[in-house]
């Protein structure tokens, strides 16, 4: 009863905010039939073009803004503070300021160039500078909001067990899911991969596990406090690979060094030329360079096609209402398919990336093989 | 790219918040929950032992008790028969001793009536004795009226006693 509720007011918000605009280009279209001939249409139409690309990427990408939906000329968004230290000191200024291409205080939105869509300013010469930029932008509100829901779900969760004696038995619902998936990461990624001395990364990889996933999922709700394309950006997943770099390197084992600087190969490969060293020093920053690329690539690609398919609606609106009726269907349930794939992939990318992370430790944990 | 280059700006507020949830669920988070499943599983595996040492004990219990009631019932048929032999033997007993009485008893009588039998014979010898002196003395007086005839007695009884002494 509640998934039905849930989903009939996803329907209902989903319906909402695309209908204006559908309306819209539908009402220029029947215009254009009026007066225009087809071979016409593409050369005079083109600022009514739906731009996917523009609309696909402007999803992915980052912004000064939380853009929420467009009904009719209003656009409903949510501005977020700019924090920027450019040449003239620090500035901390809504994002209202800058819209439709203002300049506020010498700083202003770039379109096209180097720095398309990031706060510049322009130096002495002219041109186009970027300057320090901490803003809170889509997606670290986003990362906030994220975390906010993680950190209070597992801490009621933690809160739970101080409730409950333990002679009360397991928890059941929510906190029972939660409680299998801490267990079953723990027990059977971590514990397994790194072996013995485990307890000392469990709570890194653990928060990783957890934080991958929600951020996963979170991206997955359509409208405001999901939707930011979060795990899906690279400057995200450089920090979690990062931190799995160094929990791997600072605390590797002499065997492990061993391995990268005098691995066991003939001496032809290591002496003259050290090839072998080479190649496996180059693997202690591939390694986390694919997991990295990985979780970006996954999920980035993921809002892509859920974005495209839906534009497929829109883009069809030009070609009549039959083939965009049936395109409509067709996109919605290829939509579906698409959300249903990526609710696996959040938690497939969040596993293997735990996962990996996990191998890789425990490939820094080697003991020395004279041990054997 | 854009899409290649990661933002620093994203990159130092990734580092703080993901700093930030880690410090907070690796301090009160996963510890706990990880501690309270550790927690559970040794209760468990306590409270299964103690179940099975309670079936232990019940096991044990029961036979000790089937020992108890298997000694009892021995205990009852050997002071039954003990009480069945004890009263065979009293019985018997009892029979022997007044078999005994009766034996001791009917020789007192018998040696009772012997002596009186010999006494009554006795008795009777005497009265008999008695009697016939008695009697013999009435004779006597009747034969030995005249002197003639106590005389003739008187020769005849020396002439026995002579003959007697003769013959001796």
């Amino acid at each position: 009863m509640k998934k039905l509720r849930y989903i009939v007011t996803m329907l209902a918000l989903l319906i909402t905010g695309a209908f204006p605009m559908q309306a819209q280009t539908a009402d220029s279209t029947e215009v254009e039939k009026l007066d225009a001939v087809v071979a016409e249409e593409s050369a005079t139409d083109a600022t009514e073009d739906v731009d996917v690309n523009a609309l696909v990427f402007g999803h992915i990408g980052d912004a000064y803004e939380w853009h929420i939906a467009t009904i009719g000329d209003t656009s409903v968004r949510i501005p977020l503070p700019v924090i920027v230290k450019s040449s003239t000191g620090w500035h901390c200024f809504s994002s209202s300021r800058l819209e439709e291409g203002e300049t506020y205080e010498g700083l202003y939105i770039a379109e096209g160039g180097t720095y398309d869509g990031k706060i510049v300013e322009r130096n002495a010469a002219g041109e186009e500078v970027r300057p320090l930029d901490i803003s809170i932008t889509k997606n670290v509100l986003g990362l906030f909001i994220n975390s906010t829901v993680l950190v209070v779900i597992l801490l009621s969760c933690a809160r739970w067990y101080k409730k409950h004696p333990i002679e009360e038995g397991a928890p059941r619902g929510g906190v029972g899911m939660i409680e299998s998936l801490v267990v079953m990461i723990n027990k059977d990624v971590i514990k397994g991969c790194i072996g013995e001395d485990y307890k000392r990364y469990a709570p890194y990889l653990l928060t990783a596990f957890f934080f991958v996933l929600v951020n996963n999922l979170m991206g997955l709700i359509p409208i405001f406090p999901g939707g930011a394309n979060v795990t899906g950006n690279i400057a995200v997943t450089l920090v979690l690979a990062m931190i799995t770099f160094l929990f791997t390197n600072l605390f590797g084992t002499k065997a492990y060094w061993k391995d990268i600087f005098w691995p066991e190969v003939p001496t032809w490969l290591k002496v003259p030329i050290p090839m072998m060293p080479l190649i496996e020093f180059f693997g202690i920053f591939t390694k986390p360079f694919a997991l990295m690329i990985r979780l970006f690539a996954n999920i980035m690609a993921g809002h892509a096609a859920v974005l495209s398919l839906v534009a497929i609606i829109f883009i069809t609106v030009k070609v009549g209402p039959v083939i965009n009726g049936s395109m409509t269907v067709v996109a919605v349930a290829f939509g579906i398919f698409m959300d249903a794939l990526e609710l696996l992939v959040a938690f497939i990318q969040a596993y293997v990336f735990t996962m990996l992370s996990a191998v890789f430790i425990g490939l820094s944990r080697v003991k020395g093989h004279e041990a054997k | 790219m854009g899409l290649l280059t990661p933002e620093p700006g994203l990159i130092f507020w990734m580092i703080i918040i993901f700093g930030v949830v880690f410090f907070l669920l690796a301090k009160y988070g996963f510890p706990v929950i990880i501690q309270m499943v550790d927690d559970r599983k040794a209760y468990i595996d306590n409270s299964l032992k103690a179940a099975r040492e309670a079936n232990e004990k019940l096991a044990d219990i029961q036979a000790e008790s089937e020992r108890i009631l298997a000694k009892a019932q021995e205990e009852q048929s050997r002071i039954l028969s003990e009480a069945a032999a004890s009263r065979d033997r009293i019985i018997s007993e009892a029979r022997e001793r007044a078999r005994a009485e009766g034996d001791r008893m009917m020789a007192e009588i018998k040696k009772q009536v012997e002596t009186e039998k010999e006494c009554a014979i006795r008795d009777i010898r005497r009265q008999v004795a008695v009697l016939s002196v008695s009697v013999a003395e009435k004779v006597m007086r009747a034969k030995l009226a005249d002197d003639k005839a106590q005389t003739e007695l008187i020769d005849r009884l020396l002439d026995e006693m002579i003959e007697t002494s003769k013959k001796q």
